[in-house]
């Protein structure tokens, strides 16, 4: 009987009550969230994965801010149907450099996880713009501003040092050139491309939007998309090793 | 606080011995279902701590003895969908397109998986009946940008239109107006000349002949001299009354002037081959295949 009288100090003071609960779910983070952080096995080694490109941070950035995860996930689940519709179930290496993630739980849309160069950019221009010229059963909404508005610049290089701060390794180099990249990302014919395409393996350049002027937010937008799931060759990967 | 063992009388129960006004609240104690529920849910997380992964250690976790993986589960369970699949699955991968579209019994097999796999795949693009929209091709008739046949359809799947992929079909309409090849007015003779090959209506001060003229010079190299199209280099068929872009004017000017490069993507590294052929065998049975 002692022992519960001990626990009286709680029942009779709500503070305490609440220090006492909060320290009850400490000790479980700490459990449970804790070892993710040093623990090897948390982030498949896999070759192919690098940071996000000046211009795909920017469309990343945009579809943050349009919310594009709140009916599109990016999270390929390894269940049968999932991985027979979307492909390769998604590793957690592949949102290693995502701050935040863009897991997403709710599928309105398919998911995305690996939409990269599964249709042409064309198709994602029409589509954005309006998605029922082409798909005439959608219920996603148009986002035709983004094909009339410039992108920012002016924090090009700031988006790259905020996530370096976070911990995705980008170089001074990366981020010193961070607008000419963006720019030369849109330009295949640029002098800059080989430097660009040495800082950023496999990154694919071209004229996204297909318009001519300044760099738009929907130039940055299917930048990002058509890059989603395509870094991992998994003919290389090594699945017995990564078994979780 | 008073003493715990204050009786009541008429419930027959001790109370807690709160006391408001007289009124004292009974100590109840929590139903015995409840309370078993209760200690073998810890019980349950003890069994599940002891056989499923559960606790993280210094440099991995505990795997459990029954060592489940999800990963390791989603392996096998696509495993038992190949050999499910399996054996009538692998005869269409060792028969010709041919074989398959002639024996019944294995077309229907292919347009089934066909069908599933395009419903999910081609028909964001050419619409989930393959009527196709603007810029990408109505599958049901009879007009091939690249060849209706069986094994044109596989090529153009597996390496796709202007992919980027080294196999892929290649050809151009070049930006007669943006590239200065062609004048402007040059441009609306020349499209109404292409209108006319159709029966459209023409402007009423058409000049037919200089329309003749620019075509043989410019257009006929890869639309040909009768204007009926070229497969190799996917030039479409300007006299069937088809358009993959739209025949007004308007349209017309803006493809002379800007050209068109509409890109079908390369599926050969997204599906395997087997299951590339259903879907050849699928479009090719849609109604146009040649």
């Amino acid at each position: 009987m002692s022992l519960w009288n001990r626990h009286k100090i709680f029942e009779k003071n709500s503070i305490i009550l609440i220090a006492g609960i909060l320290a009850v779910i400490a000790v479980g983070g700490v459990v449970e969230i804790t070892p993710l952080f040093y623990l090897k096995s948390t982030i498949e080694a896999v070759d192919g994965v690098r940071p996000y490109t000046p211009l795909e941070l920017a469309g990343r950035n945009i579809y943050v801010r349009e919310g594009c995860y709140l009916c599109h996930s990016q999270m390929i689940r390894p269940l049968r149907d999932e991985v027979e519709r979307y492909g390769h179930y998604s590793l957690a290496a592949e949102s290693m450099y995502d701050h935040p993630f863009q897991w997403g739980s709710k599928r309105t849309g398919p998911d995305l996880a690996r939409v990269g160069a599964k249709y042409s950019d064309e198709w994602h221009v029409t589509h954005l713009i309006n998605p029922r010229a082409i798909v005439p059963q959608s219920v996603m909404p148009g986002y035709p501003t983004l094909a009339n508005t410039e992108l920012d610049l002016t924090d090009t290089a700031a988006h790259l040092r905020t996530n370096r701060a976070v911990g995705v390794p980008y170089t001074e180099d990366q981020i010193k050139n961070a607008v000419t990249d963006l720019k030369t990302q849109l330009d295949p014919d640029s002098a800059d491309l080989a430097s660009f395409q040495k800082r950023y393996p496999k990154a694919a350049a071209r004229n996204f939007d297909g318009m001519v002027g300044n760099p738009t937010e929907l130039d940055a937008l299917i930048a990002y998309l058509q890059m989603l799931g395509t870094l991992i060759d998994f003919k290389l990967y090594d699945e017995k090793a990564n078994l979780r | 606080m008073t003493d715990h063992n204050d009786f009541d009388r008429i419930s027959g129960r001790s109370t807690t011995g709160h006391e408001w006004d007289g009124i004292k609240e009974l100590n109840t104690p929590l139903p015995r279902w409840w309370i078993s529920t209760f200690y073998a849910t810890i019980l349950w997380a003890i069994g599940y701590w002891v056989v499923y992964p559960a606790w993280p250690l210094l440099s991995s976790f505990t795997t459990g003895v029954f060592h489940y993986s999800s990963r390791a589960s989603v392996v096998n369970d696509l495993a038992d969908l190949e050999k499910l699949r399996g054996e009538k699955m692998a005869v269409l991968g060792t028969s010709s397109l041919t074989e398959i579209e002639t024996d019944p019994a294995l077309l229907a097999l292919a347009r089934a998986r066909g069908k599933t796999v395009f419903a999910d795949n081609c028909a964001p693009c050419h619409g989930s009946g393959g009527a196709g929209a603007k810029g990408y091709p109505n599958l049901n008739d009879d007009d091939w940008l690249w060849g209706g046949s069986l094994d044109q359809i596989q090529q153009t799947i597996r390496f796709g239109a202007r992919s980027g992929h080294a196999q892929a079909h290649e050809g151009q309409m070049l930006a007669f107006g943006r590239d200065g090849i062609l004048k402007k007015d040059e441009i609306a003779t020349v499209a109404n000349y292409v209108r006319s090959l159709s029966a459209l209506s023409t402007e009423a001060n058409f000049d037919a002949a200089a329309g003749t003229r620019i075509f043989a010079d410019n257009c006929a190299v890869c639309h040909g001299e009768n204007a009926k199209g070229n497969q190799e280099l996917g030039a479409p068929n300007l006299t069937d009354h088809i358009w993959l872009y739209g025949s007004d004017e308007e349209t017309l000017i803006e493809t002379i002037s800007y050209g068109r490069a509409g890109i079908m993507p390369a599926w050969s590294g997204r599906l395997d081959p087997i299951t590339i052929k259903t879907l050849a065998v699928y479009v090719h049975s849609l109604g146009g295949g040649q």
